[in-house]
């Protein structure tokens, strides 16, 4: 495997990690439970859409066979796809929406902090913008699963169940291959089991101030590196693609 | 959703668009504490530029006049052009007013 062919892999995870959660995040206009939050959510899920552009443009250009980030978008298909398990995973409740992007958002918050150095200048660059999003998703479901746990018995209840419920997909985060492998020694990716200790500070600090308990340790579901999903990512990219595939090339 | 209004309450939004301008009411946003007072804010009125700082102010904090006020709070200064420094003419010579 060449460093370009590891980049453009690498590429792939950051921006169908954004572009996947974004595209559930967007599922939520207008289904928000009050005004303010649904264009919050509907605010994240722009960021998210905007962070995967840079991404999978860059891919593009890296692959250097004319695809652009619209063909990366909609016109791959399910085992093409290197996104995050636990970015596909269905909104549910909107507990489980908050506990889900607070786990996400914790990972990307510390990856971006560290790729913010990386030497590949465009994933600085992207790193550098993409976290002053970052930080603010992180501070949104932070604060709702504090709300949320702290809240009534029942909030209380239902948010543990829905962090409990996506633990086994978090592993899957930080698991590396030959590609991270590669970049790490070029200084361009950054080791994900020194991001897992970040991440597991930030997450035991907002469930404990939330009053909930950090799920046992479980078996983990992987593979994001293989582009292997769960059964909700088939569902999630045929609606997305719906409109490029029922109508090929079809422009604003 | 059910009926029952549970959107939390009414804070009013003000926005200084530059660093030492005022703060000018905007909107305002339902909530149900001070900390999501402010990220709704910010998710509803500062997301293309419009500030530099944000300020959320529970609704019940602020004390308005009344339409029955009107008459004296506002009327009494109709004929009182002498309160405007414009009503003065400056004299030729000074400088620095």
């Amino acid at each position: 495997m060449t460093t370009n062919e590891a980049l453009i892999n690498y590429c792939l995870r950051l921006g169908d990690s954004s572009l996947i959660l974004g595209q559930r995040m967007s599922e939520w206009c207008s289904n928000g439970p009050i005004l303010e939050e649904d264009i919050a959510m509907t605010n994240i899920a722009l960021d998210l859409i905007g962070q995967s552009r840079t991404m999978l443009t860059y891919a593009g250009k890296l692959e250097g066979k004319g695809r652009t980030e619209d063909d990366f978008a909609y016109k791959r298909e399910e085992r093409e796809f290197y996104n995050t398990l636990l970015s596909e995973r269905p909104n549910g409740h909107f507990g489980d929406t908050v506990a889900r992007n607070f786990l996400h958002s914790a990972f990307f918050y510390h990856l971006f902090q560290a790729l913010k150095n990386s030497k590949d200048e465009m994933i600085a660059a992207h790193a550098a913008k993409s976290i002053k999003e970052v930080t603010y998703h992180l501070r949104h479901s932070s604060e709702w699963l504090v709300r949320l746990g702290d809240g009534t018995e029942e909030s209380h209840n239902k948010v543990q169940e829905s962090l409990n419920d996506m633990w086994e997909f978090t592993g899957d985060l930080f698991e590396m291959n030959e590609v991270d492998e590669l970049l790490i020694k070029e200084g361009i990716a950054v080791d994900l089991t020194e991001i897992k200790k970040e991440w597991d500070k930030t997450v035991n600090q907002v469930i404990e101030r939330a009053t909930l308990n950090r799920p046992e340790e479980c078996y983990m579901q992987t593979g994001r590196l293989n582009a292997i999903h769960s059964e909700y990512l088939g569902h999630l990219i045929a609606e997305m693609q719906f409109l490029q595939r029922a109508y090929p090339e079809a422009q604003w | 959703m059910s009926n029952t209004d549970n959107q939390g309450g009414v804070w009013e939004v003000f926005i200084q668009s530059k660093p030492g301008l005022p703060h000018k009411h905007a909107g305002s946003v339902h909530a149900t504490d001070k900390e999501m007072a402010l990220q709704n804010a910010r998710d509803m009125y500062t997301r293309r530029q419009e500030g530099t700082c944000l300020w959320v102010v529970p609704l019940e904090a602020i004390v308005s006049s009344m339409p029955d006020d009107n008459d004296s709070f506002f009327d009494p200064s109709d004929d009182k052009i002498y309160r405007h420094p414009t009503h003065y003419v400056m004299p030729d010579g000074a400088k620095h007013i």
